[in-house]
């Protein structure tokens, strides 16, 4: 009580009339909707390996290309089995020990036996050998360094874990270490002078979770956030006009899609698939919806080079062909405008989820464009988890979903999980293609770019084809940043806010 | 009186098991199954998939039996453990003390704005029924209180933090990110206690003691200070505890909007990520704390109205 009469006196006496805090001093403040979800790397590693707290053994480049972390070099024997990490001498857990082998196999080994990323590769054994971690792998699996660049498998000290694998404090290795956690929204950091790498020269920074849009981009506007993520629309063309922010924007490994159940006896024929892909008008959605370029015509935007194939032909949105497959099917308009056959109507239930505030838009546009060929959609927009769940038991028909292809850097860790042949609770659903099952499993050995590319490439255009999801948009990450702050580049893998790297204009 | 508060004892006691029960019950009515929800809760929705929701089964053993789980907690309630968060791992108690703590905080401080901005203005409006301040009043606090707090709030940001540059938008830390918040909550919560002081106000001016206070020659300020403000003290306090409903409500709004760290906000997670603890938790304490403020309140009236002492 007499705190609350305090902070508002304070509060009114500094507050009004005076230039508040934020704006002036040197912390950089970044806000971002993402919520801390604990201390363990399973659920907030984002967000520790964003905030340069914590980092990986393997790290990432601006293509996604594996380069070296914490891990200095490494090396993988002939049988494509074992990998040997050397690694970096000079780098120190911002307890003060030093990075060892034993304290990178404990940290590896809790990652595994938690959900996330790692319990997903063939690994056999993770092992000390002096100051090298060897890793030995029941088959050939070239992703493992994509794998090892991943949140979850961030790298932190022995004291960090309790007996029973939890953490209770996060030590990491990074530029920055936690001064302040307040789980699910604040967190303080500060530069650790024991870094090993460049000495950053950004001091001290603050991260807060915000989840409203709105809010966001008004602490962009007004100067309390120095670097604010992810953008609504609407303030994004507002904050471009504005002189004391800049907005970057970069296309991002993500994309909507709209995951069919191939079993489903209306979506089984590849033609039905066809026929809902060319009745949807991305541009549109595009447009008015997401507002900048984003029509996607295959299921990777071209700032994936290696997953992104120039040669298939594009989906494209022609209602008309639409109307002439369903018909072909034997598919005849109802008395009330929808499709129907042997006295089934082409009714379907669509799921998604509005953590991503623009995806039950998606699937009001998309109900209205496939109502135009016949098909009714009934939306159902309730928790992400509903459609893995319904994968599973078998009755989602379809799901409208904002997937991420950079789970790990190289986007065939997500492709794994997503297209194995038995399908994937976020990929595809009762369908399989031995040509593309082979492709995928023969690009898990491969870890040479320009040698799996005809592979990628096939499977690409086979997805292309049968659409066992059908892609809607591409993503771009959006940001405005204060003009305040000098070289700001914004990461497409969605790892780092990159703070180390950035400094303020003198 | 100690019967008054005799009775908010047991009150306090049955709003402990009420809670406890229908929480539990609710949450697991809710559709959906909850090893998934939790896992969309720890992991987000890029990493939610079956073998995170299995795993989250397996660790949590949320196979075993309703029952079962209900009489851990009340038996963990007994000895005053409130259990872990299924989702942070933390224990719910911390997490209640500083999400609960923020709002009240936030609580408290609007609660206060709106008694220097609501009856105030209530009671000089009520000293002329029909008056300009009273007709005034009437619209002002009509179109707050229709306003929903998210438009008062970004108004609020809009002029006071973009446009004048003189406060925080949002955010927590420094005191000065306390007030817009609260002003949001205040203005809404003025809005009705200023109409409320106004009746009573009114009523006690058209009273026949009222204007015997006057004919016996006090000015305007004596019969005012000896015979209008304890009068209408009774009401506006009494409908001070009907405003922490009110606050509640809005806290989840406001805490959203202004990136506040508070219950509301955890409270609406806590229910999208099954997490029971946290909500068996925090409406737990929220139960007690309305009947705490209810006893509160009656003990105000009492002292208040020497008539309820005699009675």
């Amino acid at each position: 009580m007499l705190r609350t009469v305090s902070a508002l006196t304070l509060g009114l006496m500094l507050g009004i009339g005076h230039a508040h805090a934020a704006a002036g001093d040197d912390v950089l403040d970044i806000v971002a909707p993402f919520e801390i979800n604990g201390t363990d790397p399973s659920t907030a590693g984002d967000l520790f390996l964003k905030m340069g707290v914590a980092e990986t053994l393997v790290g990432a480049d601006e293509a996604g290309k594996p380069i070296p972390a914490l891990a200095a070099s490494w090396e993988l024997s002939d049988d494509g089995k074992v990998w040997r990490f050397k690694l970096r001498s000079n780098a120190i857990f911002h307890d003060g020990t030093p990075l060892t082998a034993e304290a990178v196999v404990a940290a590896l080994t809790v990652a595994r036996g938690k959900p996330g990323i790692l319990n997903k590769a063939p690994i056999e054994t993770i092992a000390a050998d002096g100051n090298d971690v060897v890793i030995r792998l029941s088959e050939p699996f070239a992703p493992l360094l994509a794998f090892l660049a991943q949140n979850t498998t961030a790298i932190l000290a022995l004291a960090a874990y309790d007996d029973k694998g939890r953490v209770t404090q996060v030590i990491g290795t990074g530029p920055f270490r936690i001064s302040l956690l307040q789980a699910p929204q604040k967190m303080t950091v500060e530069r650790f002078d024991g870094y090993w790498g460049e000495k950053p020269s950004i001091r001290a920074a603050s991260y807060l979770a915000v989840g409203r849009g709105e809010t966001r981009a008004l602490m962009a506007e007004s100067g309390d956030a120095d670097y604010v993520f992810n953008l609504d629309p609407a303030s994004r063309t507002r904050l471009s006009r504005s002189s004391k922010v800049s907005v970057l924007s970069v296309s991002i490994p993500r994309s909507i899609l709209l995951k069919v159940n191939a079993g489903d006896p209306l979506l089984k024929d590849a033609r039905a698939r066809q026929a809902l892909s060319l009745a949807v008008d991305r541009e549109g959605i595009a447009a008015a919806i997401l507002r900048y370029p984003a029509a996607a015509n295959q299921l990777f935007p071209p700032s994936v080079a290696s997953w992104h194939n120039a040669n298939v032909p594009p989906l494209t949105y022609d209602p008309a062909k639409a109307k002439a497959l369903l018909a072909d099917l034997g598919w005849k308009p109802g008395s009330d405008g929808v499709l129907a056959k042997d006295g089934q109507r082409f009714a379907l239930t669509l799921v998604t989820y509005p953590d991503r505030p623009e995806l039950p838009l998606v699937a009001a546009v998309l109900q209205e464009q496939l109502k135009e060929v016949g098909v009714a959609i009934t939306i159902n927009s309730t928790n992400s988890s509903e459609i893995p769940a319904k994968h599973q038991d078998g009755t989602l028909q379809m799901g409208l979903a904002a997937r991420n292809f950079a789970l790990v850097p190289d986007p065939i860790g997500t492709m794994l999980q997503d297209y194995p042949p038995q399908g994937g609770d976020w990929g595809s659903m009762n369908w399989s293609n031995a040509e593309f099952d082979q492709a995928i499993k023969d690009l898990s050995n491969i870890s040479d770019t320009a040698q799996g590319q005809p592979l990628r490439d096939k499977a690409v255009s086979i997805l292309q084809s049968e659409l066992p999801v059908i892609p809607i948009a591409w993503y771009q990450q959006t940001a405005a940043v204060s003009k305040k702050l000098e070289n700001v580049r914004l990461d497409p893998f969605e790892r780092n806010f990159g703070i180390a790297s950035m400094r303020w204009a003198q | 009186m100690t019967r008054t508060l005799g009775y908010r004892l047991f009150q306090a006691l049955l709003v402990a098991l009420t809670v406890g029960v229908l929480t539990f019950i609710m949450v697991r009515a809710l559709p959906g199954d909850m090893a998934y929800r939790i896992a969309a809760g720890r992991y987000g929705y890029d990493m939610v998939n079956t073998d995170a929701a299995n795993a989250v089964r397996t660790e949590l053993g949320l196979d075993r039996g309703g029952a079962a789980a209900l009489g851990q907690w009340f038996w963990d309630l007994v000895r005053f453990d409130l259990g872990v968060s299924v989702v942070s791992g933390e224990p719910v108690i911390d997490e209640v003390r500083h999400q609960l703590g923020h709002t009240v905080e936030l609580a408290l401080a609007a609660v206060l704005m709106s008694l220097l901005i609501g009856p105030p203005l209530g009671i000089l409006a009520g000293l002329r029924p029909g008056g300009a301040i009273d007709r005034g009043l009437l619209l002002v606090s009509s179109t707050l209180r229709a306003l929903p707090h998210f438009v008062v709030g970004l108004l609020l940001i809009i002029v006071l933090a973009t446009g004048m540059g003189i406060l925080p938008a949002a955010g927590h830390g420094e005191p000065q990110n306390l007030i817009l918040p609260a002003l949001t909550l205040a203005l809404g919560l003025a809005a009705v206690s200023s109409r409320v002081a106004r009746d009573a106000m009114a009523g006690v001016v058209s009273s026949p003691y009222y204007a015997f206070g006057r004919t016996k020659g006090l000015s305007e300020a004596q019969v005012f200070l000896r015979h209008g403000l304890r009068n209408v003290s009774v009401p506006i306090v009494t409908y001070l505890g009907v405003q922490f409903i009110y606050l509640i409500e809005g806290v989840v709004v406001v805490e959203t909007l202004f990136a506040w760290p508070g219950i509301g906000h955890a409270l609406v997670h806590a229910i999208f990520a099954r997490d029971v603890p946290v909500i068996q938790g925090t409406a737990l304490v929220m139960g007690l704390m309305f009947v705490l403020l209810n006893a509160l309140v009656d003990l105000a009236c009492y002292l208040i109205d020497p008539r309820r002492q005699t009675a």
